[in-house]
């Protein structure tokens, strides 16, 4: 083990410290895909893969914001109402825009929608932290917040992006760069700049030790407040970006818009290896956990012995029997 | 001692019968509804509360008022208080849930309330005095019937629906039920919760599975404007005819542009509540008897009749 060890600083990534946890998530994407293969070879077609991995990137983006407050010993209730708010702001910017600045709406709105994200995250980590509430009833609270103004925005209805921006918007969502579709490229982005912030920066070690243990983290100084209060920004910030890339997909936000995003951004962090009761944070672990969650949907749907009936309850059952080969293959 | 009190009484029941001569004077018709949560109940709330206007307008003895609620339990508080603050002549009603709402609409109906019950029913249909609903077989079989006809009776067909309820049911059986002597095939049919996104998967998922499609029915509209965006995406040239059903507008607007892939339209008009409290005034104010029950059908909309369903100032 030593010697095993002692060999690795030669690499950049020594604190990468591989183990079972940051492979079980990608062991149980490779048995998910074989398993597909076998239930339907039309599952491995770059098409269907493209499809569903472009799909998880919204849940992905959000589910790395998640990963930063799950492990400083958060939690985030409100990310889809969050995400259907920000949507509907982002589209009537825009909107208002369109008729005098033309398609430069499209990066203002985008900018909107960041500084919208970071301060619904910073509202969520104030009242957590400075408010000392308990994260699941503060988040709660906001989530029925976000989801009532989405809904008070739209009359219940549809808000519709501007026809003159849909065409110039819909790459966002569509587009490919060098063959990769665009969102899969931002949400590996978001990936590679939250690893770098959580495994190279001090910020990430304190994030990790006020979630394993508040107390030893306080006495060496660290400020909880600072420290989880802005794992809620990141977290704001993180389901602004995947609202930028949600936009173009239908066109529209809804009340129903995000509906439910928040149990699967926290099924893909705990998939990915991160632990609900916080401490370390495993970012590409998350993703994976992403793209397992949507791949058992696509499965349900590609394979033909599953009853309409039955799907979520198969889903559970597979999801379950994953964390369970993680556990015992420790 | 008695005397007294009865002259307390007596003054106390004068006012009361003042009071209640000067209410009189307007006939109120209290309508009750759901909360706007997505677009079918969005366009309810927005024809509920034309419907007020118009007919506060158009009548001057008569006085509408919409209440919304966001829960079967508000809902059932709402119309206790409106029941408990002034005398209401008739009560329009779109229950939240059948079970929970029986009893306290049974106690307005014996104060001798008018009731008007829309959409779903109650549990115990002896309270309605007037029951006006959508056709929900008629959506999936009409849809079903223009496939038939529009593919020649044959070709491959996939169907999304909605959320486990009897309106889902209800649809899905009627579709089934007309195509059962044909040679349409369903290749598969799932749940997308009537969500947009949902569908939009969904719809990708059955394209990755299936090389040749036909036709899609989405049964509601939401679920459709995904179903397209994903058909679009695809760029695939097989898929002849996507419906929906509902009568959501960007939809009806598909029907009169002559959209080629979405020509036609089921209602199940959210629009039913109007034509409730439209009849139910007309028994009110102009002794024109309406007890009964009405099954608004589910006609086919085209390009010729869609006008009439199209209503582009409403959210849904």
């Amino acid at each position: 083990m030593t010697v095993i060890t002692g060999s690795t600083p030669v690499k950049p990534g020594r604190e990468w410290n591989i183990g079972w946890t940051d492979i079980g998530p990608f062991l149980a994407l490779l048995a998910l895909l074989l398993i597909g293969f076998m239930v339907n070879p039309d599952f491995l077609s770059t098409t269907n893969l493209g499809n569903v991995i472009t799909r998880s990137a919204f849940i992905a983006i959000i589910a790395v914001g998640a990963t930063f407050v799950i492990s400083s010993g958060g939690l985030d209730l409100s990310v889809g109402s969050m995400a259907a708010f920000i949507t509907g702001i982002t589209i009537m910017f825009m909107n208002t825009l369109a008729p005098g600045f033309g398609t430069w709406a499209i990066p203002a709105g985008m900018v909107v929608a960041i500084a919208a994200g970071l301060l619904c995250g910073l509202l969520n980590g104030l009242i957590v932290t400075i408010g000392k509430i308990e994260p699941f009833i503060a988040t709660l609270g906001t989530m029925g917040i976000f989801r009532a103004l989405i809904t008070y925005m739209t009359d219940g209805g549809t808000i519709p992006i501007d026809r003159s921006l849909r065409e110039a918007y819909r790459p966002v969502y569509f587009g490919s760069f060098v063959g990769i579709p665009i969102p899969i490229l931002i949400s590996i982005v978001v990936a590679a700049v939250a690893s770098l912030i959580l495994y190279k920066m001090k910020y990430g070690r304190r994030c990790a030790a006020v979630g394993a243990n508040e107390d030893v983290a306080r006495y060496s100084g660290i400020s909880i407040v600072r420290t989880r209060t802005i794992a809620y920004v990141i977290q704001g910030v993180c389901v602004a970006i995947a609202a930028i890339c949600y936009i173009p997909r239908l066109g529209a936000a809804t009340p129903t818009t995000g509906l439910l995003w928040e149990l699967q951004v926290i099924t893909s962090v705990v998939i990915g290896g991160t632990a609900l009761r916080g401490g370390k944070g495993h970012i590409w672990g998350t993703m994976a956990g992403a793209v397992i969650l949507e791949l058992i949907a696509n499965l349900m749907v590609l394979s033909n012995f599953v009853s309409e009936y039955l799907v979520s309850g198969v889903q559970g059952v597979i999801i379950i029997i994953a964390m369970l080969i993680q556990r015992f293959s420790k | 001692m008695l005397g007294k009190k009865w002259i307390v009484a007596a003054a106390l029941g004068s006012l009361l019968t003042a009071g209640h001569a000067l209410a009189a004077d307007k006939k109120v018709i209290a309508v009750s509804i759901p909360a706007a949560d997505h677009g079918w109940t969005a366009g309810v709330v927005y024809h509920a509360q034309t419907a007020a206007k118009e007919i506060n307008a158009a009548f001057p003895d008569v006085n509408v008022i919409v209440k919304t609620s966001p829960s079967a339990s508000e809902q059932v508080s709402a119309i206790e208080d409106l029941s408990a603050s002034s005398k209401i002549d008739a009560l329009v009603i779109l229950p939240y849930s059948s079970e929970e709402l029986t009893e306290p609409v049974k106690a307005i109906k014996d104060k001798g309330t008018f009731v008007t019950v829309v959409d779903r029913g109650l549990t115990d249909p002896t309270i309605q005095s007037l029951y006006v609903a959508g056709d929900n077989i008629a959506v999936g079989k009409n849809t079903a019937k223009y496939m038939i006809d529009k593919l020649g009776g044959k070709g491959d067909v996939v169907v999304l629906r909605g959320i486990p309820t009897v309106i889902d049911d209800e649809r899905i059986k009627g579709f089934q039920d007309a195509i059962k002597d044909t040679s349409i095939k369903v290749l598969d049919i799932q749940y997308a919760h009537w969500n947009s996104d949902e569908a939009f998967k969904l719809m990708q998922d059955y394209l990755a599975k299936y090389p040749h499609i036909d036709a899609v029915w989405a049964n509601d509209d939401d679920m459709l404007l995904g179903v397209l965006e994903a058909v679009k995406e695809s760029g695939r040239k097989d898929i002849k005819l996507a419906l929906g059903g509902n009568g959501m507008k960007d939809i009806v607007k598909k029907v009169i542009d002559g959209d080629a892939m979405t020509p036609v339209e089921t209602p199940y008009p959210p629009s039913m509540i109007k034509t409730a409290i439209y009849m139910t005034v007309a028994n009110l104010v102009g002794q024109a008897p309406v007890r009964g029950t009405v099954k608004l059908d589910a006609p086919l909309i085209t390009q010729a009749n869609a006008k009439e369903y199209y209503f582009p100032d409403s959210p849904f």
